[in-house]
């Protein structure tokens, strides 16, 4: 009962925020423990630990790092649609410069045929690494411009490259699935170090977005403009500055993602790629309880546990055999209930209901 | 009078606590059919608390209220508004981008075959303004008027539900000039002749006296009583209100006598035909150290838009404006900060408070901002600085990190001049910094006005409050039209003031 008024009690907000995502995490984890039989099974293979929670937290990596990015943009009232192509395009960076070789070949067919060296990368890897980033900044601050500057509807703006992504990330690779034979590369997505490499990229990655906004003025100057805009200009705060930032640091996330799925997957697939991710980036931060739409108050842990809300559950469903077509529906429901979960109605309904419930305890 | 009879609200022994504040303690209030009863007390003494716990806003922790004899349960603001029980809250609450008429009729719009009949509409609207004397485009968006008539909007979208019994008031006339609020007072006294009861929460002393026939004075969330508003004695009623008497008002003419000693020679501020097409006509202005200026005018009579164009919300597309000898280029908020130049606006709502943000964020806001992002304040220095602010400006709040949202209307007014304040300007512009606030605090933030003054800091005080124009300033500018009129200095004719106010070629 003390749980329930816990959730719903107005002043205790900012923690109640963090309990709806706990709460879902527990309610899957507890329908896996009764349903899926060995599902908190880990074993140490080869130094490497594996098990169904080790996959849930590998497979998240790439909707973690978009979340992160996500939440700030959503935090200033904003919304970024693009983040899925982004992916796709920082994805062919990096796979052009590791092998531009057989672009120009244009090969036709099968292409598996052209076998690769296993060390080789036409520039070093450090410097793909930078470039694809580099290149997923750029599409994130041009979308911070067409926010700030332009002062067109974040939805709008980002639609833009959210349809016109997919295309440049063809033309980079010349519509050729470029397959990845470095393993140095492949390291990001597939590499143990007893726990999946992936697994520290986003937990530094989450560190320090945490420090960048908790550790300087940039995380308050984000929900000010977010509630306010008009009261943070007169306060001295460039919102349109801010703005920018936002847009560019879920650009940066982007690409980090996009690195992850690319290197796990060892192929450029511009139609693949981070498809349809952008709607499960703003599904975790809706979860982690940063408000769509509004803005304001954000919380990075919040987005990171409502990412793995979203993972276990799909975890979950192919574990009891669910179709893949049918798990976009259960996400659909999962937004009905997390939007009926954060509104007021409820949270008000919730608050009375626990009150008389405890009034009648306190009278028998 | 007050015959018991005639009771139509009872409300006894309220309480009402929030985490950490005890809003009110066994508060009890009637209201008569055809009286209008004021509401009066300090900021954050829970009198807009005590409305909300009659309009259903919030549910009372404790005691009873009855409505014509009946003891009730008020669940809803809605459910409120069936009782017969209308209000008019203190911060506008209506869509500014639908039409007058849409905000005053939505819900019981008049309906022909099933659509929304707009004629009928309008005209319905139009005759309801029209009984308060507004005479207005109603199809304009609401969003397109000033304050002062949304706010008419808001009080006749009130009166629209005709079976209203009790009309609730709160601050209407913070934001209304001297006319309107006649207006609003005639408006008022129709319907008290009509029988209705008309609950109204103000902090002009003057207007209790000229419209109220009973007034209920609350301290600290406690009741101090009920009086005859006719036969109570003025310095009682600030005794009463603030629990100590208001002797400051004396001490204030006093220092300012003394402190326009100190006015420097060298301008610190000079504008020189500043003036933006549109907004406003260019202007001279030249402001020394150690000064005060107040700005006197009429409601959009541009002295909003002077005090824009000074701080860089605003370019200005003629004329040059120079502060300690330099011209200014940068016209941007933050470029006005880095200047030593505040300003306090004049719209709380939209322009001043982030309202879910704490206390202790909201002060620190524009001096962390002209900090950069990097130069973080550290946690323990916001509280220093939060808390110093609190008890200086004597903030009603259980704590710094209370959101700034959940304080009352006044109190949100002290954090946004402590948020200025802790930049320690030069020159602190003030754009209605009293509206809303009690007499007890007025008199202190007149008083540090004048004491920043003496520090050798400037001051541009704005105030529809022609009184508090004159206690402060040790020089008058009168706008008019969106154009600067006149200045007036030293020893200074209220009469000869009030008439280039309201343009008479005397
Ligand atoms: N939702 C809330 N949560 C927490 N505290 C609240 C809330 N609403 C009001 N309070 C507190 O209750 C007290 C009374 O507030 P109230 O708004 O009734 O004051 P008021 O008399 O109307 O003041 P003002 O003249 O400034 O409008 C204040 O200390 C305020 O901080
Ligand atoms: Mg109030």
């Amino acid at each position: 009962m003390s749980a329930l008024r816990s959730v719903f009690s107005r002043s205790r907000l900012r923690e109640s925020r963090l309990s709806v995502p706990i709460l879902a995490l527990a309610v899957i984890l507890l329908f896996d423990f009764v349903f899926v039989p060995g599902f908190f099974n880990l074993e140490i293979r080869d130094g490497h630990l594996f098990g169904s929670l080790v996959d849930i937290l590998r497979n998240s990596t790439p909707t973690v790092a978009l979340a992160i990015g996500m939440t700030l943009v959503i935090a200033t009232g904003g919304v970024d649609l693009s983040v899925g192509a982004i992916m796709a395009i920082a994805a062919s960076v990096a796979c052009i410069l590791i092998d531009p070789r057989i672009v120009g070949l244009n090969l036709q067919g099968d292409i598996t045929a052209v076998v690769g060296d296993p060390t080789y990368s036409f520039v070093p890897i450090p410097i793909v690494i930078v470039a694809s980033l580099a290149v997923a900044v750029v599409c994130g601050l041009w979308n911070g411009v067409l926010v700030s500057f332009g002062r067109i509807q974040p939805m709008v703006a980002t639609l833009i490259l959210m349809i016109a992504g997919r295309g440049i990330a063809q033309l980079i690779t010349n519509s050729i699935k470029i397959i990845i034979f470095n393993d140095s590369f492949a390291f990001i997505g597939n590499g143990f170090i007893v726990l999946p490499f992936s697994l520290f990229i986003v937990v530094a990655l989450f560190a320090g977005a945490w420090l960048l906004t908790r550790r300087t003025a940039i995380g308050l100057f984000v929900e000010s403009v977010g509630i306010s805009f008009r009261a943070s200009l007169y306060s001295g705060i460039n919102e349109k500055r801010i703005k920018l930032f936002a847009y560019a640091f879920c650009g940066f996330c982007a690409g980090v993602a996009a690195l992850i799925a690319v290197s796990s997957i060892r192929t450029s697939d511009a139609n693949q790629i981070g498809l349809y991710t952008e709607l499960d980036a703003i599904l975790a931060v809706v979860i982690g309880g940063t408000v769509l739409g509004a803005g304001g108050r954000f919380s990075l842990l919040g987005s990171l546990i409502g990412a793995l809300v979203i993972q276990a559950t799909q975890t979950s469903m192919y574990a009891i055999g669910v179709a893949a077509s049918a798990i976009t529906a259960v996400k659909a429901v999962m937004v009905i209930v997390v939007i009926l979960l954060y509104s007021q109605q409820v949270q008000d309904l919730g608050r009375r209901i626990a009150g008389r419930l405890a009034r009648r305890q306190a009278a028998a | 009078m007050t015959d018991p009879a005639r009771d139509i609200v009872v409300m006894e022994s309220i309480d009402k606590s929030f985490p950490g504040v005890q809003a009110l303690k066994q508060v009890s209030l009637t209201l008569a059919g055809g009286e209008i009863h004021a509401l009066v007390g300090e900021n954050g003494a829970g009198k807009s608390t005590l409305i909300k716990v009659l309009t259903g806003v919030e549910r009372p922790d404790g005691g009873t209220i009855t409505l014509d004899g009946a003891e009730v349960s008020i669940r809803s603001p809605l459910h409120a508004q069936s009782l017969g029980i209308s209000t008019v809250y203190q911060e506008v609450n209506l869509c500014p981008n639908l039409t007058v008429a849409e905000n005053l009729l939505i819900g019981r719009q008049p309906m022909k075959l099933g659509h929304v009949d707009w004629n009928a509409m309008n005209r319905q609207a139009r005759e309801i303004l029209q009984g308060l004397d507004i005479e207005i485009d109603v199809t304009r968006p609401l969003g397109s008027y000033s304050i002062a008539i949304q706010q008419m909007a808001a009080i006749a979208r009130a009166l629209v539900i005709s079976s209203a019994k009790v009309l609730v008031l709160d601050e209407p006339t913070s934001s209304l000039t001297g006319h309107e609020t006649d207006q609003l007072f005639r408006v008022m006294r129709k319907l008290k002749g009509e029988g209705i009861a008309i609950l109204f929460i103000t902090h002009f002393l003057d207007q209790v006296y000229e419209v109220s026939d009973r007034v209920t004075i609350l301290r600290n969330g406690a009741l101090v009583g009920v009086y005859e508003t006719a036969v109570l004695p003025r310095l009682t009623l600030i005794t009463l209100m603030l629990g100590r008497s208001l002797t400051e008002l004396d001490d204030i003419n006093q220092h300012k006598i003394e402190s326009s000693q100190h006015i420097g020679t060298e301008p610190l501020l000079q504008a020189d035909g500043v003036g933006l097409v549109g907004s406003i006509a260019p202007f001279d202005l030249v402001l020394h150290t150690g000064e005060v200026v107040g700005l006197a005018g009429l409601l959009g009579s541009g002295r909003t838009e002077m005090a824009q164009l000074l701080f860089g919300i605003d370019q200005p597309t003629e004329g040059s404006l120079t502060m300690d000898g330099k011209r200014v280029r940068n016209f941007s908020p933050i470029g006005s900060i880095e200047r030593g130049v505040a300003l306090c606006p004049e719209d709380r709502k939209a322009e001043g408070i982030v309202a879910d943000l704490t206390v202790r964020e909201n002060i620190i806001m524009a001096m962390q901002a002209s900090r950069g992002w990097f130069r973080h304040l550290s946690t323990s220095d916001q509280y220093a600085i939060a808390d110093k602010y609190i008890k200086l400006l004597s903030i009603a709040t259980p704590s710094a990190d209370q959101p700034v949202r959940n304080l009352s209307g006044g109190n949100q007014q002290k954090v946004i001049l402590a948020r200025w304040l802790a930049t320690n300007p030069r020159l602190l512009i003030l754009d209605e910094p009293t509206r809303g606030i009690d007499v007890g605090t007025k008199a202190d933030i007149q008083k540090l006005v004048l004491s920043l003054a003496e520090e050798g800091k400037s001051c541009i005080f704005i105030s529809s409050e022609l009184e508090e124009v004159l206690r402060t300033s040790h020089r008058v500018v009168v706008m008019r039209d969106r154009a600067k009129v006149t200045e007036f200095a030293g020893e200074v004719d209220e009469r000869a003031i009030m008439n280039a106010i309201a343009g008479g070629e005397a």
